[in-house]
């Protein structure tokens, strides 16, 4: 017997598209070519790269050459950071040949003195880890971090993030829509408030990095509108294929590769082009801002019937996450007295998938950092529970759950030692 | 088992969706001996129990418990409870030594990331026996 299942988790992955297959399909064995090669196979390999980055410029409002194809979200995030650091770290060694840009970076360009100020970069606490930790690992190196806090509702304040910049902060980097409480934050606020002080200063830094990855099928990517100079989305959280991903970098933006080898991707991010995933990124991209508009309308119904419905059903549900301010598909509560993996294993039974940022279902056994940073109740955090809809997600599946998760509530609460 | 699997052995599974021995109600006067409690909310993983002991024989004869935790403190917590309860119930010094390792093998093992946080019951047993013994002096 097969049983129902009703998949309710695309924030951590989305099926792909037969479209996007059938699109991938004749690069596999048919152009198998290599699309640096300059006979015909290789040609049109990489005719098929250049349409599939100019369509994805397109959609960002950018230059073909601004986007670099990578092996996915967690790539890009790092190329951003750590590939903008290095080529400071550079800058540094070197700042006898750029002494404009050191000051500017805040460096002391004085040879007498070698005291000089610690480059700096600001984010937020919610960010996924591929931000949090190469941050984490930079500041191993001497570099200074800020981390700001957000709002109740989970909300970075684009003031905050202004007072935090220093003449040495080199980069900001804030998530445009999060991957747990689906919080969509003031990007292009925020973007204008350092274009503001970039103008004020007279300064290029720091630049302004947003990594996309859940906002890439909700919400509009252009890049000058956002007022981005660095950009990550990846395929697999947009029906796309798993394993790749893209970064914008704008013209202007200085950075150094994390690898070293061939001259693809400008140098920036060299080794044999994945051309069937990249053909594939570019369709699901297609797709997904396409339709974006008209299924959003559709979620939106969907997730706030399906977030009334399970706070009136079941006592002491609370909502995570701002209720407007939140992307179409998302849906994450707390659930309090019950733990989170107790929770999903048992919707599992049920035949639904969902996911939890309790501590007992990740491997570091710490609760989500995101639920910890707008709730220090530690109920809050074990308790929560993320349903994550998608283009298939029907009312019917969520009446569904609405009917069984009552149940497993109570039954959970009924052998829980926290009693609320 | 691979030890950094998630995926829990069917006797976990089993005894995780059909716990043996949860305390379903609030105790009423006399119900139980003593009670105990290990864990911490900080941790995600707070476990009550509550035992009934025969004063002649020291065995156990009830073992009610509550658990707010992941799915192998709810199974480990339930194999505990039966093994003290079992066959008219283990006096309370052999109950003393049952040690995590039984537990987890009675489960058919467990991740081994889970085993520090969610193997509780014999902690907060001990608990029970310590208070227990605190008004029935040996």
């Amino acid at each position: 017997m097969t049983k129902r299942r009703v998949y309710l988790d695309h924030a951590a992955t989305t099926p792909m598209d037969p479209k996007v297959k059938r699109a991938m399909e004749s690069f596999w064995s048919k152009n198998f070519g290599n699309p640096s090669s300059i006979y015909t196979e290789g040609r049109d390999a990489k005719g098929a790269m250049i349409l599939a980055r100019a369509e994805i410029a397109k959609i960002l409002g950018a230059m073909a050459e601004e986007i670099i194809f990578t092996s996915g979200g967690t790539e890009s995030d790092n190329l951003a950071i750590l590939g903008v650091a290095k080529h400071f770290a550079k800058s540094f060694l070197n700042y006898s040949f750029s002494p404009r840009l050191n000051s500017q970076a805040g460096f002391d360009t004085d040879s007498e003195n070698k005291q000089f100020k610690k480059p700096h970069i600001i984010t937020s606490k919610i960010e996924h880890h591929a931000v949090l930790n190469p941050c984490k690992e930079l500041e191993k190196q001497g570099w200074e971090v800020t981390y700001i806090g957000v709002d109740k509702n989970g909300l970075v304040d684009p003031r905050e993030v202004i007072r935090a910049i220093k003449p040495e902060t080199i980069l900001v980097s804030v998530m445009y829509a999060n991957n747990e409480i689906g919080t969509i934050q003031p990007i292009n606020e925020i973007g204008r408030a350092i274009k503001t002080y970039k103008r004020e200063n007279k300064t290029d830094f720091p630049y302004f990095h947003t990594d996309a990855c859940q906002a890439a099928g909700h919400l509009d990517l252009n890049v000058e509108k956002l007022g981005v100079d660095l950009l990550t989305i990846n395929g697999s959280k947009i029906y796309g294929p798993k394993g790749v991903g893209v970064l914008y970098v704008g013209r202007s933006v200085g950075i150094n590769p994390l690898m070293y080898g061939g001259e693809q991707e400008k140098s920036l991010r060299p080794g044999t082009e994945n051309v069937p995933a990249i053909v594939g990124m570019a369709e699901a991209l297609k797709i997904a801002q396409k339709s974006k508009d008209k299924e959003a309308k559709r979620l939106v119904g969907l997730r706030d019937y399906f977030i009334k419905k399970l706070i009136s059903k079941i006592p002491n549900v609370y909502l995570n996450g701002d209720p407007v301010k939140r992307l179409p598909n998302n849906i994450n509560i707390s659930v309090l007295g019950v733990e989170g993996e107790s929770l999903v294993l048992y919707l599992d039974e049920y035949g639904v998938a969902a996911s939890t940022g309790s501590a007992c279902s990740s491997m570091s056994l710490e609760p989500s950092h995101v639920i910890t940073a707008i709730n220090s109740d530690p109920l809050c955090a074990h308790g929560s529970l993320r349903f994550t809809m998608g283009k298939k997600t029907t009312k019917q599946e969520l009446d569904y759950v609405i009917k069984i998760l009552p149940e497993i509530a109570k039954k959970l609460r009924q052998f829980s030692a926290v009693k609320i | 088992m691979d030890k950094n699997s998630w995926t829990y052995s069917e006797e976990v599974k089993k005894n995780f969706l059909h716990p043996k021995n949860f305390l379903e109600k609030e105790p009423k006067e006399g119900d139980f001996d003593a009670q105990g409690e290990a864990g911490s909310a900080a941790c995600g993983d707070i476990m009550k129990v509550w035992i009934k002991v025969d004063l002649k024989s020291e065995k156990v004869k009830k073992f009610k418990w509550q658990t707010w935790g992941c799915a192998s403190a709810i199974a480990s917590t339930s194999v505990f409870s039966e093994m003290v309860t079992e066959r008219g119930g283990m006096e309370i010094e052999k109950a003393l030594k049952i040690t995590p390792q039984q537990i987890i093998e009675r489960l058919h093992g467990l991740p081994s990331i889970k085993i520090h946080c969610s193997v509780l019951a014999d902690q907060a047993f001990k608990d029970a026996v310590k208070n227990y013994y605190a008004v029935h002096s040996s």
